[in-house]
């Protein structure tokens, strides 16, 4: 399981190649957030961050069956087309790693200490949000 | 007893402050009692941290309810509801 909170970008194709190594593995799903039409700067708080997602991915492993995971999120200032956050699921099949990767998402939507500064100033939590979480409970 | 208090975000700006070491009076245990004892300090204070406002908490880098304890040399954070991903 990897956790990364980064400045950096990342390259999708090679993290998800490094989560099939294992012969176990008969699927990888996946997800990439990127900034759409405007630039910003991600805050986080970090200690907090990477222990929320950790957390996170340990709550998915404890609901499918996962056999690797990686999280990428990246902060500092953004422009639009750039990669935000990559979450990268390996399990036996499909329907684990496509649930798992989900719901990551959802929760980190919701529990991972990030926040988005837009010029126009900082963005307002959605409630579609919460109740995109809300509905793994 | 001593805590460390930290802020983030919008939170940070409106406080001009990124946070502080605070001596809390004795009988401030909670998230939401020292929530309600930075709101005592008025202006900006109480404008960005009054219970209209949605600030979530976290003690120790977890997230906290308003009713979680603190204790002595615990590291509280506000901050606005998360915007990530």
């Amino acid at each position: 399981m990897k956790v990364c909170v980064q400045a950096q970008d990342f390259d999708a194709g090679a993290e998800m190649r490094a989560l099939q190594r294992d012969p176990k593995v008969g699927a990888v799903a996946s997800f990439v957030g990127v900034v759409r039409e405007v630039a910003m700067t991600l805050e986080h708080y970090p200690g907090m961050t990477e222990r929320a997602l950790q957390k996170i991915v340990e709550e998915a492993r404890g609901r499918w069956q996962v056999l690797d995971c990686t999280v990428i999120h990246r902060v500092g200032a953004l422009e639009p087309t750039d990669q935000i956050v990559l979450v990268a699921v390996a399990s036996a099949h499909r329907g684990d790693a496509f649930a798992a990767c989900e719901f990551i998402m959802d929760y980190l939507k919701t529990q991972a200490p990030f926040w988005k500064k837009e010029a126009a100033g900082w963005v307002e939590a959605r409630e579609t949000d919460d109740k995109a979480a809300e509905r793994w409970k | 007893m001593k805590v460390k208090v930290l802020y983030f975000a919008a939170l940070r700006e409106q406080l001009g402050t990124p946070g502080e070491d605070i001596e809390l009076p004795s009988g401030v245990a909670t998230v939401a009692a020292l929530r309600a004892h930075l709101v005592s300090r008025g202006g900006t204070w109480r404008s960005a941290l009054a219970e209209a406002k949605l600030v979530r908490a976290a003690v120790n880098q977890d997230m906290a309810k308003p009713s979680a304890a603190i204790k002595a040399g615990d590291e509280v954070a506000f901050f606005p509801p998360v915007t990530g991903g």
